[in-house]
């Protein structure tokens, strides 16, 4: 499936600019009170770092890794904090924002005039979703090293994986958004993300559970994202970070491919 | 593949058979439609006739289920992209972007057209002069009159230079006013060689505009020809319009028998389609049949659509 869209995708040199337009057109639309929005997306994990991170931290202590490291609660909680925010951040505008887009006020119906494809609309929505993701997750990493729980060189490594797990959550939003009908379908998205949040080895270790729960908490995409930051905050990477990045990757393109489809099919009968 | 465009040099849009199936319901049923190079064609048609449908197909936005369609020599399936950028669509229904202001609007869209920015802003200014909005330029779109929106709609169809311009009932539900402007402008992008294919159940839109116009019922093309080839093959050149102080209009009807070429009865009036208006009034005056009113008027092309496509509600 994916095999039948990306070559086609890639090889039409318009691709790149057209989605890129579509990208432009939301940055047109920034007016002076979106820094609320930005303020707020913003505040969310860095909240939770000090109230959990380091206000739990103190009575919890120090937390093993698999690896046998042993690391403070704070520096075990901020990577995960910073996973669930790019994927906060990829979802908030892929799925309530895209729908809204794309069923009431028919803006896409426009840009389909043009020679602007649906995929190329998917790929523009996307990479305006990281423009916001990596300007949180930027302003985060700069706290997380200010505070001592991770050090420059890695804060700098962490910031492509964000926009990885931003790209992976935002191509699986938009899949989602084309696939329900009501916006009372955002109670389960909403549902589904906040379990993710408190179970995907972000607070507690997924060791700390039996055998069945502990091997789907690994199998769960926020796992492998929180997995893959925390190696590369607390210095530890190894063999397992490479299947992180190939499970975010497909979960991409999967995504993007569903997305591309489903838009073409209810946006071009 | 390397087929050779099958479409007469003049040609821009060529359909053959063309046809559009949802499910089990058939929009349009197998077509044949040229549109040449210049000329304002006209698809004419109550609701659900298959107009929108073959427009949206026009537009590269909808697979054809069968048939041929070429458009500027190119085929649809595969070259949407291509043949999108040579087309201005304004569509029946305001899809502006109500987070842009108005110029924004044009900006944009030139964006989407790979069009570089200064060139953009250059032919937006330019546009909302052509549609009389440069005062609104940095307003929002919303507080705008339905007239306005669709003038800025059609502005921001004309922002890639189309060879064609498809317009989907470019002036329902707007007012008299409203409508001339955009007839008036409409006017002037044809006298500039545009390319205009438009969809409308006004008959007096069809007449000012269209230079060809075919009439669609239930899918398919039921009459083509200019407004005036049209009334002379399915109307008359005049109509007398009769109303007799009476609640049954039919009770008259075998009283005016052999006057002109037909009769039809409707519920408060009876038209008597004729060649000479005022003798057809003399002929009815002299079986001293005394109606309470008498209009004699030009046929027009509602006499041709109604006549064609029925007087049933179509909704």
């Amino acid at each position: 499936m994916v095999s039948l869209v990306m070559p086609r995708l890639l090889s039409f040199e318009g691709t790149g600019r057209r989605a890129a337009s579509v990208t432009e057109r939301n940055i047109s639309t920034l007016r002076s009170a979106y820094w609320v929005v930005m303020v707020s997306g913003f505040l969310e994990p860095v909240l939770y770092l000090f109230s959990i991170g380091v206000g739990v931290g103190a009575l919890i202590g120090d937390i093993t890794l698999p690896g046998g490291e042993v690391v403070g609660y704070a520096e075990f909680v901020a990577p995960a904090m910073l996973a669930a925010s790019a994927m906060t951040g990829a979802l908030a505008e892929t799925t309530f924002n895209f729908f809204g887009k794309m069923k009431f006020v028919r803006l896409y119906e426009g840009i389909l005039a043009t020679p602007v494809r649906p995929i190329e609309i998917a790929l523009g929505e996307l990479a305006w979703a990281m423009v916001r993701g990596v300007i949180y997750s930027a302003a985060f990493v700069v706290i997380m090293t200010l505070m001592g729980l991770t050090t420059w060189g890695r804060a700098l490594a962490m910031l492509p994986a964000t926009l990885l797990v931003g790209l992976a959550f935002g191509a699986l939003g938009m899949a989602v958004a084309t696939i329900i009908r009501s916006w009372q379908d955002f109670d389960l998205i909403a549902a589904g993300q906040f379990a993710l949040f408190l179970f995907s080895g972000t607070f507690v270790p997924p060791t700390a559970y039996p055998a069945v729960v502990r091997w789907l908490i690994e199998a769960t995409p926020l796992y492998r994202s929180v997995d893959l930051i925390r190696a590369l905050s607390t210095g530890t990477t190894g063999w397992l970070q490479l299947l992180d990045v190939a499970y975010l990757l497909v979960l991409m393109t999967v995504g993007l491919t569903v997305a591309g489809r489903r838009m073409q099919k209810q946006l071009c009968k | 593949m390397d087929s050779q465009p099958t479409t007469p040099l003049a040609a821009l849009i060529h359909a053959r058979g063309l046809i559009k199936r949802f499910g089990d319901f058939t929009a349009v049923d197998g077509i044949d439609v040229d549109v040449r190079r210049g000329e304002a064609f006209g698809f004419l048609g109550p609701n659900g006739a298959g107009k929108s449908s073959t427009m949206r197909m026009i537009g590269c936005v909808s697979p054809p289920t069968g048939g041929v369609l070429e458009i500027l020599g190119l085929d649809p399936r595969r070259d949407g992209p291509r043949i999108r950028a040579k087309l201005g669509v304004c569509p029946q229904l305001d899809n502006l972007d109500i987070e842009l202001t108005v110029r924004e609007n044009l900006t944009t869209y030139a964006r989407f057209f790979g069009i570089p920015r200064k060139e953009a802003r250059r032919r937006a200014d330019e546009l909302l002069e052509f549609v009389q909005l440069a005062e609104r330029a940095d307003s929002k779109v919303e507080p705008l009159s339905g007239g306005m929106k669709r003038r800025l709609t059609i502005a921001r169809a004309m922002v890639n230079q189309p060879e064609v311009v498809l317009l989907d009932e470019p002036t329902t539900g707007l007012d008299p006013q409203a409508r001339h402007l955009v007839w008036e402008r409409l006017f002037r992008l044809k006298q500039q060689g545009v390319t205009l294919v438009l969809t409308t159940h006004y008959m007096d839109e069809a007449e000012q505009l269209c230079d060809r116009l075919v009439v669609m019922d239930g899918g398919r093309i039921v009459a083509e020809g200019s407004p005036r080839t049209l009334i002379e093959r399915y109307s008359t050149r005049e109509v007398v319009e009769l109303r007799f102080n009476t609640d049954d209009q039919a009770a008259y009807a075998d009283k005016l028998a052999g006057i002109g070429e037909r009769l039809e009865v409707l519920p408060d009036r009876i038209l008597l389609y004729v060649g000479d208006g005022d003798g057809a009034v003399d002929e009815v005056n002299r079986r001293s049949l005394s109606p309470a009113g008498v209009l004699v008027r030009r046929s027009s092309l509602e006499d041709v659509f109604l006549h064609l496509t029925g007087r049933t509600l179509v909704d």
